[in-house]
């Protein structure tokens, strides 16, 4: 069996891949915004580059995305420790994910609303932040948290860097325990409650939403 | 900075190598998992309280586990339980117990989504159990999942990279062994990634290809 101080141990190891993944999710959903307006918004060259982008690294594998970061950046000049290469590739890996999300809701978005908007008089920033932004983002919300989990499950990539997350604590207290049984089905556990509380609060936002602007 | 192309195109065979152990391990999985996939649906489907309960429980606990802490389970730890595996055993089991979970839930979902009609109609015509199910609803089932499974086939690629971990020799092992001999980590892996795209956008261009031949099947039945 776990003791609790080894136990204490992978919670730590928890803590670090909670904190890895919300920064990635932090900066990787206001940079998928960033990129889905500049596919949509932006002049050819532009639109052609965001495009790139998230085809590139959406069909990149995270660990290989990872290491290209961590070992491959530091040949182009940009030097990086473990920990800030992986919130920068899990950041960079989520928000082509998110910008996927995101183009959907703004090719959705009906025209007339805009139109309406520059007729009443405002213009393209104001109509952004208090039409378009409220409505793509309660649209892109269960997508997004979508991504979410899907990043928490990628983020045991950031171990091969040299991070110890759950996943890399895990496998070195079984190492130095010989039982390797009882810190993988922990951390699995601890895998699953973070997953479903993260789901949990999405959808305690997604009532509220619904309560609060009506629809489905 | 110099652009090493010479040594990539020197281990063009490493890499070819990697590639090729990517593709059939990930080709073998797949299907491993769409016919465990369909035998695990049942359970799944099922209206007995308990059986759908207990598969439900199965598959969801299944898709909470990432990746790489399923690789150390059975690599790992199925050994402290007196099952030792090769590196290509365990890649393999990681692999299609991984993908099986999301393959059961792909199809149930495409099941329950077909129109309630065909069932009825099936069953009018005096099909039941096994031949039903057989003949009505997995040929539809099996058909309207291609693209789902396509997206399905490209996380597998992805995620098999983790596999490189307990040194399967796949893309991203042979990429990070290129790299760590030559000390060349940005062309290494951009070219690796690069391959990975090139598999990904072919999977992609086989879906298209086979909707568009689905899309003949339907017609030819007359819909």
């Amino acid at each position: 069996m776990l003791k609790w101080t080894t136990l204490l141990d992978l919670l730590h190891g928890a803590g670090i891949t909670v904190a890895v993944s919300s920064l990635a999710i932090l900066a990787g959903v206001p940079l998928g915004l960033g990129l889905a307006l500049a596919r949509t918004g932006g002049g050819r060259a532009v639109r052609w580059l965001a495009a790139v982008y998230a085809s590139f690294v959406r069909a990149a594998p995270v660990v290989t995305f990872t290491m290209l970061i961590f070992f491959g950046l530091p040949a182009l000049g940009l030097s990086l420790d473990p920990l800030p290469a992986a919130v920068i590739a899990l950041t960079l890996n989520t928000a082509a994910f998110n910008a996927e999300v995101w183009r959907a809701a703004i090719v959705d978005f009906p025209r007339g609303q805009l139109e309406a908007a520059q007729a009443v008089g405002m213009t393209g920033r104001v109509a952004f932040r208090r039409i378009v932004f409220p409505q793509i983002w309660r649209a892109s919300l269960p997508a997004l948290v979508n991504e979410m989990t899907l990043l928490i499950k990628a983020s045991p990539a950031i171990a091969i860097i040299g991070v110890v997350d759950l996943t890399r604590k895990a496998r070195q207290i079984a190492a130095t325990t010989y039982e390797p049984l009882p810190p993988f089905v922990a951390a699995a556990v601890l895998y699953g409650l973070a997953l479903a509380l993260l789901v949990a609060a999405a959808r305690t936002l997604e009532r509220f939403q619904r309560r609060r602007y009506g629809g489905r | 900075m110099t652009f090493r192309l010479d040594v990539i195109v020197k281990e063009l065979p490493q890499f070819a190598r990697g590639l090729g152990n990517t593709v059939w391990l990930c080709a073998v999985s797949m299907l491993l998992s769409l016919l465990l996939g369909i035998l695990f649906v049942v359970p799944l489907m099922s209206r007995r309280r308990y059986v759908g309960g207990a598969a439900r429980a199965l598959v969801d606990g299944g898709r909470c586990i990432p990746f790489l802490l399923l690789t150390y389970l059975v690599y790992y730890a199925l050994p402290s339980l007196g099952l030792s595996l090769d590196k290509w055993t365990a890649a393999l089991i990681t692999l299609v117990t991984y993908n099986t979970a999301y393959m059961a839930e792909i199809l149930r979902a495409a099941w329950a989504h077909l129109p309630r009609g065909q069932t009825e109609a099936g069953r009018a015509f005096g099909y039941t159990g096994i031949k039903l199910f057989r003949r009505i609803i997995l040929a539809q089932v099996l058909i309207a999942v291609g693209p789902v499974v396509g997206n399905q086939l490209i996380q597998l690629i992805k995620d098999s990279a983790f596999l490189s971990i307990i040194t399967v020799p796949e893309l991203t092992y042979a990429a990070n062994s290129v790299q760590s001999f030559y000390f060349v980590p940005f062309e290494s892996f951009l070219v690796a990634t690069l391959l990975y795209w090139a598999l990904c956008g072919g999977v992609e261009y086989l879906v298209r290809r086979g909707e568009r031949l689905a899309a003949v099947v339907r017609r030819g039945h007359g819909h």
